[in-house]
C-alpha cells in the first residue's frame, strides 16, 4: 500500500496580507510560513492509516525551496519519503494538479490525501482536479474515514449536515478539521527527519489556462458608528437595523 | 457555437436558491459573449424546473436517471461533462455550494478547462473573460483571466442578485441516460437537527470567548432564533470545545457573507474578520471599545453582552 499526502506551504493565518510591489503576489516581508492547516489532518490520517494497515508514505509538495520546511515537518511527524516538485512561478490549480498527478502516478499510490483547501489561494480545487486526472474517485471535506480492505466509507461535511459516502481504493480524500487530532513531531521524529533526503525534481511543465492579472486589497470598509455604550442603546440599534439597514 | 451552461443544484428534487443567482449570471455572460444559455439539472424527479425562465434562462435540460436522485460526485461529473461536450467554446457556471465545490473541479478536469472558484465579480466580453475572487480568506482579491476555450466558474452564494422573477417559463427537455458512473455514492445524509447552517444563512449571530463558557451560548441561540438566524462561533470557542467546528466562521472555518452578521463578545482576530467582513451589515457587541471587530462593524455597542443581548431579544420581540 502506497499512501501519498500532498501539502502546501502557506502564510500563517494570523498574517496581515499586503500586496507586493508588482501587484501580483503578497509582500512576504516578515511573513511566517506554515504547513497549510488542513494538510496537517491529511498527514495525520496517512500516518494513522499506515500504523493500522502498513505501507509506505510519501509527502509531495509543489513550489520553491521554501516548501522544504513544510516537507520536513511532515517527515518529522513520521512520513517516510519527501518529494519536492520544483517550480517557483505562478501556476493555476489545473497545472498544479497535472504536475501532482504525474508524480502520484509514478509512485503508484493507492490512497491520496489532500487538505480540503489551502488557505492562500482558497480555491478548494487541486485535490478534486488531481483525482480526476488520476481517474480515481474522490471524497472531499472528510470528517470521518474508514478503510476496510478496498472499501472506503467517509463522512463529508455539507450545508446543515453530513453525507456518508462509499467508494473503493484507489481514491483521493480531502481532509477537514474534525477528522483527527494531528500529532506533534517527537524529538525522535525530528532527528530522523534530518537524515531523510528530500527528492527534488522539476515540476511537470504545463500551460496555465488561468492567468493572474493582479492582486489587490479588498475595498476598505468605512468605519461604522458606535450606537452607544450601554443597554440604553439597544432600541436605537434595533431602529437602525429596521429602518436604515432594513435587515430585520 | 459557443454556449453557457448553468448547473441547477437540486436536493430532494428542489432547486437551490443560489442556483438561480447563478442562472442570472449565466444569462448575463451569454448576452455579453453572444452565446446561447442553457440550464442543466441532474436528478430523478425534480420540481419546477421551468422556473429557470424567471431568471432569463429559456431552456433547461433535465438529465435523468433513478440513480441521480442522490448526489454522486462521479456520476454528476460524468453526466455534466458529457452534456457539455460538443460546443466549440463553453462556460459552465455553478453556485459555489458544498456540492459544486466537490464536483465542478472534476468537470473542469474532464473538459481540460480553466477553472475559477468562488467568484465575487466578473468582467466578460467576446474577447476577454476576467473573474475576481477572494484569496487569503478575503484579505486580498485577485483578478484572473481564463484563456482556455472551455471555462468552469463557480460563484459565491449570496453575492449576485438573481433579480425579480420575470414570470417566463423555460422549456424543459428531459434527457434520460441509462448509465450512471457510481464509483462514489452517497449512502446516507445526516441532517443536523433543525439547524440553519452558517454557510447558507442570510442572518448569523456569532459568539466568542467573551461569553465566558459554553452554557452562555443559550443567549446566542435565543437571539438567533428570534431573528431566524444561524448560530456561528469564533475559532477560540471552537478550539475550546464549546461549539462544533461546523459553526466556525473565519479563515479555518467558513467564509460567510450574510445580510446581517451580529458578533457578540468576539474581539475580531484577523482570521475571523477575513471570514465575515464581506457581510452586508455587521453589528458588534463587545466590552472593549478598541476591539478590532468595531473597525468592520456598521453598528456597534460598547458594552456587556450579558446585559445587551437580553435587551436586544426583548426589543426584537416587540417589533414582531
Amino acid at each position: 500500500m502506497k499512501i501519498v499526502v500532498c501539502v502546501s506551504h502557506v502564510p500563517d493565518t494570523a498574517t496581515r496580507i499586503n500586496v507586493s510591489g508588482d501587484g501580483k503576489n503578497i509582500d512576504s516581508t516578515g511573513v511566517t510560513y506554515i504547513v497549510n492547516p488542513y494538510d496537517e489532518f491529511a498527514i495525520e490520517e496517512a500516518l494513522k492509516h499506515k500504523e493500522k494497515s502498513g505501507g509506505e508514505t510519501y509527502v509531495v509538495s509543489l513550489g520553491g525551496d521554501a516548501n522544504k520546511e513544510t516537507i520536513k515537518k511532515a517527515l518529522a511527524m513520521g512520513i517516510d519519503n519527501g518529494i519536492l516538485l520544483k517550480d517557483d512561478s505562478y501556476r493555476d490549480s489545473l497545472s498544479v494538479a497535472k504536475a501532482l498527478a504525474a508524480e502520484i502516478k509514478s509512485i503508484g499510490a493507492d490512497l491520496v490525501f489532500f487538505g480540503k483547501q489551502s488557505v492562500d489561494y482558497d480555491s478548494s480545487a487541486v485535490g478534486q482536479l488531481t483525482a480526476e486526472l488520476l481517474g480515481m474517485p474522490l471524497i472531499s471535506v472528510v470528517v470521518a474515514l474508514s478503510v476496510e480492505g478496498s472499501k472506503v466509507t467517509a463522512e463529508r461535511e455539507i450545508e446543515g449536515g453530513k453525507e456518508v459516502i462509499e467508494t473503493t481504493l484507489p481514491c483521493v480524500i480531502t481532509t477537514q478539521k474534525g477528522l483527527n487530532e494531528p500529532r506533534y513531531a517527537s524529538l525522535k521524529g525530528i532527528m530522523a527527519a534530518k537524515k531523510k533526503i528530500i527528492e527534488e525534481k522539476p515540476a511537470l511543465a504545463v500551460a496555465n489556462y488561468v492567468e493572474l492579472l493582479q492582486m489587490k486589497r479588498p475595498p476598505a470598509k468605512e468605519s461604522g458608528k458606535i450606537v452607544g455604550t450601554d443597554v440604553s442603546a439597544v432600541p436605537e440599534l434595533v431602529r437602525l437595523l429596521r429602518e436604515e439597514a432594513k435587515v430585520i | 457555437m459557443s454556449k453557457v451552461l448553468v448547473f441547477l443544484e437540486q436536493r430532494n428534487g428542489i432547486i437551490k436558491k443560489a442556483s438561480f443567482e447563478a442562472a442570472r449570471v449565466a444569462a448575463d455572460i451569454a448576452g455579453k459573449t453572444g452565446s446561447e444559455v442553457e440550464a442543466v439539472c441532474i436528478g430523478d424527479e425534480i420540481e419546477s424546473l421551468e422556473k429557470a425562465g424567471n431568471f432569463s434562462v429559456p431552456a433547461v435540460t433535465h438529465i435523468k436517471n433513478k440513480d441521480f436522485a442522490n448526489y454522486s460526485s462521479s456520476a454528476y461529473a460524468s453526466a455534466l461533462a458529457e452534456h457539455a461536450q460538443g460546443a466549440s467554446e463553453t462556460v459552465v457556471v455553478f453556485a459555489n455550494t458544498s456540492m459544486a465545490k466537490e464536483f465542478a473541479p472534476l468537470v473542469a478536469a474532464k473538459l481540460d478547462a480553466g477553472l475559477a472558484m468562488d467568484a465575487t465579480a466578473y468582467q466578460v466580453d467576446s474577447t476577454s473573460f476576467i473573474v475576481t475572487r477572494p484569496v487569503y480568506a478575503g484579505k486580498a482579491l485577485i483578478d484572473v483571466k481564463i484563456t482556455s476555450p472551455v471555462k468552469v466558474l463557480t460563484l459565491r452564494p449570496n453575492v449576485f442578485n438573481p433579480g425579480e422573477p420575470s414570470g417566463l417559463k423555460a422549456a424543459v427537455t428531459v434527457k434520460e441516460v441509462t448509465k450512471a458512473d457510481l464509483r462514489s455514492k452517497v449512502i446516507e445524509t445526516k441532517k443536523a437537527e433543525g439547524k440553519l447552517d452558517v454557510a447558507e444563512a442570510d442572518k448569523i449571530v456569532s459568539g466568542g470567548r467573551g461569553l465566558k463558557g459554553p452554557e452562555h451560548f443559550t443567549l446566542i441561540e435565543e437571539l438567533a432564533e428570534e431573528l431566524g438566524a444561524a448560530v456561528g462561533a469564533s475559532r477560540a470557542v471552537v478550539d475550546a470545545g464549546w461549539r462544533s467546528h461546523s459553526e466556525q466562521v473565519g479563515q479555518t472555518g467558513k467564509t460567510v457573507s450574510p445580510n446581517l452578521y451580529i458578533a457578540v463578545a468576539i474581539s475580531g482576530a484577523i482570521q475571523h474578520l477575513a471570514g465575515m467582513r464581506s457581510s452586508k451589515y455587521i453589528v458588534a457587541i463587545n466590552k472593549d471599545k478598541d476591539a478590532p471587530i468595531f473597525q468592520v462593524a456598521d453598528y456597534g455597542i460598547v458594552g456587556d453582552a450579558f446585559e445587551i443581548v437580553p435587551e436586544l431579544i426583548k426589543e426584537i420581540k416587540k417589533i414582531k
